[in-house]
Parts: structure tokens; sequence; C-alpha cells
């Protein structure tokens, strides 16, 4: 395995199988949720935008650094937030539940 | 000290690995209801390890930056996802989407430029095409896909003379593109395939109808994974390859899923823009009796049954009449009426859609029945009350020749009575006319969903 790209590329096809592997029973009730979960979960480029502005040596670099920084937080930050209130709402019992959403 | 960084690299590394087991779990965990928000949490964990170990990356600089850049960030999307109503969570999930597919095109473009790329090995610089193209189409695709949820532009299917032409010139200038990169290693032509692909982007969603922009999400998201991945090659990443791919293969199995509960083809969904194309065939009709009658009437139709099915879709989410149905419900059962729900898995804007709206009405999720479970009661109900849906309930999808012919449907057709509270005659996304609502024992009643379930309230209440 001295080529990295055989690494990746064997990292990548292990990973193809396990994706298609964990989802294939899903509810059609948990669809909107599953996606807004991998929705958030691909908010991983944030590490890859770290370090490629971290890197960067020119201005045009740190400027496109910065943005993807930016659009990656908001990846991950959006996407988990809003997953965790559609999920909420599925959580509480019928008998106890408050209304946590003002519904304007 | 090389050994010391060595170390680092290592602990880097496992880090990392276990974020990728993280979002494993956390993908299992959001395909079980009990531990949906377990495998979310799970996420969490995993995404704040590994952002915490990327600061530990040796030569790390622009820390401030960094710092000021996630900032600006959270306080721009806490706030948003926190507060933004549930009906508008569609248009959400593709913004944030959205800027998942730039931030990897981004990452892309900058590797692109930080080396010379004539010096790195082709498959590298693929890699690198590939991240920018992909993520530049799920940007600028899921752009419009807002737009248009948020109903900034119309809902309907965009199309033009030639459209299909024109988006297969558009294919084809940008795999020539790619080619032309990789032999040149041009930067210049590099933002052209940039600015090609958003176009490209732009040309694909537009055409798509409203009802079928979840699938378009979903799709969309896919991608967006697929593009995380192709930076996760180009940086040597295994978390951004892992990640990035679970993502883009689980998504591209979720979207075909929902294609299967539409039943219609991915390829049908992307390029036939049939809503537009039969829509005329449905107005051309000629006008035909319906019977309509007031609140008043229904209410007391449904005062004197005995089960009641309610069957939402699309309109009461527009809408935003969950509460209300949540109140009507109460009312019946009041009466010792019993009540439940028959959800189509695409009811709404997306699957699983209206049972997030129905549950933030408090709705019991033990009443929320699935089509298969429902379908065998419908018999047995006297009054099967359709609101805001019409696609999910008409009787044309068992015949062939239908443009929905072969989608399941609810069997609100097998109800004592049916009761649709619509808008308007207009039809639904598909374009085809509902034979069920001339059916007679068919009642309408006209008006805004919300307005309509109000009124239905107080005259059952009255009754």
């Amino acid at each position: 395995m001295g080529n990295p790209l055989l690494v990746y590329l064997t990292v990548f096809i292990l990973s193809i199988f396990v994706g298609i592997e964990v989802i294939s029973k899903v509810p059609s009730i948990l669809h909107t949720p599953l996606m807004s979960g991998s929705n958030a979960i691909h908010g991983v480029i944030i590490v890859g935008s770290m370090i490629v502005l971290g890197n960067a040596t020119t201005t045009a670099e740190t400027i496109l650094g910065f943005v993807a920084v930016l659009l990656a937080t908001l990846n991950v930050v959006g996407g988990f937030t809003v997953t965790d209130r559609m999920l909420g709402m599925f959580k509480t019992k019928p008998g106890d539940r408050q209304k946590q959403e003002v519904g304007k | 000290m090389i050994a010391t960084v060595i170390a680092r690299g290592t602990i880097l590394e496992l880090c990392y690995l276990f974020a990728g087991i993280t979002f494993i779990l956390a993908l299992k965990g959001l395909s079980n209801p009990k531990r949906a928000r377990n495998g979310n949490f799970l996420a969490m964990l995993g995404m704040a390890v590994a952002i915490t170990a990327t600061f530990f990356q040796p030569h790390l600089h622009h820390i401030v930056l960094i710092v000021i850049a996630m900032a600006i960030g959270s306080v721009i999307g806490i706030p948003t996802s926190r507060f933004v109503k549930m009906t508008a969570m569609p248009q959400l999930v593709a913004i944030f989407n959205g800027v998942g597919g730039g931030a990897a095109a981004l990452v892309s473009i900058t590797e692109f430029i930080s080396h010379n790329p004539k010096e790195q090995a082709t498959y590298v610089v693929l890699e690198v095409l590939l991240g920018v193209l992909i993520g530049t189409i799920s940007f600028s695709g899921s752009a419009i896909a807002f737009i248009k949820l948020q109903e900034l532009i119309t809902g309907r299917p965009i199309t033009y003379p030639g459209q299909k032409v024109v988006n297969a010139i558009l294919a084809l200038v940008a795999i020539a593109l790619i080619v032309a990169v990789l032999i040149t290693s041009s930067t210049a032509l590099l933002w052209i395939l940039l600015a090609v692909s958003f176009v490209i982007g732009m040309a694909v969603v537009l055409p798509i109808g409203g009802a079928d922009v979840p699938v378009l999400i979903s799709l969309l998201n896919a991608l967006t994974g697929l593009a995380v991945a192709a930076s996760g090659f180009t940086l040597g990443n295994n978390v951004l390859i892992i990640a990035g791919t679970l993502v883009g293969a689980s998504g591209l199995l979720l979207t075909l899923m929902m294609c299967k509960a539409m039943g219609r083809s991915l390829a049908n969904i992307m390029f036939s823009a049939f809503g537009s194309a039969v829509a005329s065939s449905g107005a051309s009709g000629v006008e035909r009796p319906v019977r309509s009658a007031s609140a008043e009437d229904i209410g007391v139709i449904l005062s004197y049954a005995s089960k009641v099915a309610i069957i939402p879709g699309y309109g009461l989410a527009v809408a935003q009449a969950q509460h209300a149905i949540r109140e009507l419900a109460d009312e019946l059962e009041a009466k010792g009426i019993e009540v439940f729900y028959a959800i189509h898995p695409v009811a709404g804007r997306m699957p699983g859609h209206m049972n997030v709206l129905l549950a933030e009405a408090n709705v019991p999720y033990e009443k929320l029945l699935e089509m298969d479970e429902a379908n065998p009661q419908l018999s047995q109900c006297d009054v099967a009350l359709v609101v805001g849906a019409n696609d999910t309930v008409n009787p044309a999808a068992r015949e062939a020749g239908s443009p929905i012919s072969g989608m399941p449907i609810i069997n609100a057709d097998e109800a004592g009575s049916v009761i649709f509270l619509k808008r308007s005659m207009r039809p639904g996304f598909a374009g085809i006319d509902n034979e069920l609502l001339y059916n007679e024992k068919t009642t309408l009643l006209f008006g805004d969903a919300k307005e309509s379930l109000t009124k239905l309230v107080a005259s059952v209440h009255a009754s």
C-alpha cells in the first residue's frame, strides 16, 4: 500500500458499501431527519477548509480559505441544529409535551 | 523532534478515525426513531473532535482568521436554524447543503492554485477538478432550490425551447474543460470551469417542479458528499473521504427510495419537467360539476362519523395548518370519534416532513400511520378528510397511461365519504385531473387550509 492513491481508493470504496449498508432500513418518517443529519456530516469539509486556510500563503488563498471555513461552519452548525430540532419533536411523550416552538 | 511530529500525526489520524466511526454510527442511529437523537449527538461529538484535532495540525497558520470565520459562521448559522419556522425546514436543509458544496469547491480551488499544477500527478488535478465541478453544481443548485421553496420564484418548472440541447451542450463544455485543464494545467480554464459548473447547477434545477425539489435536495446532498470526498483525496485526508463518501452513497440510496415512493425514476424527475407538459391536458377538460359545501355542513358530516382518516398533504404544509388540524382532531376525539392520520411517504415537501410538522403540533406519534398501515383501515372509515393533498389520493395512479401510474396512493376513495379541503380546482404538481374530486361521495370545501380547518373546528364544536 505504498501508493497513497490506493489507500484512499480503498477507504473510498469501503465507505460506499458502509454508506449503503447503514441506511438500508430506514422508516420513511425518518427520511427528512436522516437527510438533514447526513447534510451536517458532510460539514466535515470544515476540516479541509481549516487546513487550506492554515496553509495559505497568498492573499487570494487566504480569502478563499476564509470563505471556505465560514461556509463550512454554517454547514456544520446549521445542519446539526436543524436535525436536532426535527428529532426533538419526535422525542417528547404525548402527555407531558410543552410547546417548544413559537409558530408565528 | 521528528519523533514528536510523527506522534502528533498519528494522534491526529486516530482522532479523524474516531470521527469517521462516529459518523457511521450516527447514520445508523438516525435510521431508528429511538436512537436518532443520540445518533445526531454522536456525530456532533465526532465533528468537535475532528475540528479540535485540526487545530493541532503541524504548521497551521492564520489561526485567528480561522476562529473569526468560525465565529461569523456560528453567529449566522445558529440563530437561523433555531428560529426558522418548521415549514421552512426544507429550504434550510437546501441552503446548509449548498454552503457545504461551496466550501468543498473552494477547498479544491485553493489547493489547485497553491501548488504548481504542472508538478502534480494527473489524478490529483482530476480530483481537484471533480471537487470544483460537483461542489459548485451543488452550491448553485441548492441556491435555486432554496429560492424555489422560499417562493421567491415560481415553484413550477421553468422551461424554454431547446432546454435539453442547452443542458447537453453545457455538460459537454464542462467535460471538454476538464480535459483541457488536465492537459494544459491552466488556472484560467479552471475559473471558466467554475463558472460553467455554476450555470449547470442552475440549469438542472430550474426545470424541476416544486413537488420534486425534495428529491433534488437529497440528490444535491449526495453530490456535496462526493465533492467533500474529492477534496479528501486532494488533501490526503481520510475523514473527509470517509464522511463524504458515506453521505454520497447513503444520500444516493435515500434519493432512490424517495423516487420509489413517488413511483418514478430519477431520470424522469430530473429531465422530464412533466408538470408543465401535462398541465394543459388537465385544464383543457370541460368544466365538470363538483359538489362543494359550507364548513357548517361538513362539520355535521364529521360529527356523525365514528372513524375519520385525515390525509394531509402539501397544502397543509403551505398553509401551516398543522396546529389547526390537531385542534379539529381533538374536537372529534372529544365526541368519541376515532381519528388517525394517513401519511403518504412523499406528503408535504419532503419525505417525513409531514410527520415532523404534525409532531410539532403535538399530534401523538402513534396516530401517524404510514401508508401501508393506513390503507387497510380506510374501508372502515366513514370519512376521509383530505387536507391539501391531491396526487397522493388520485385513483389515476392505479391505471396505466397516467403520469403518476404506479405511484402508491392512499385509498381515500374506499372511505364512506371523502371531504377535500382545497384552495382551488387547480390540479396537483403532477398536473393531472383527479377523478376523486368528481366522485359522488366527495364533498369539497374551498379555501385556505388553515382558515377552512378553523371554521370546521367551530362547526364541529357547535354541532
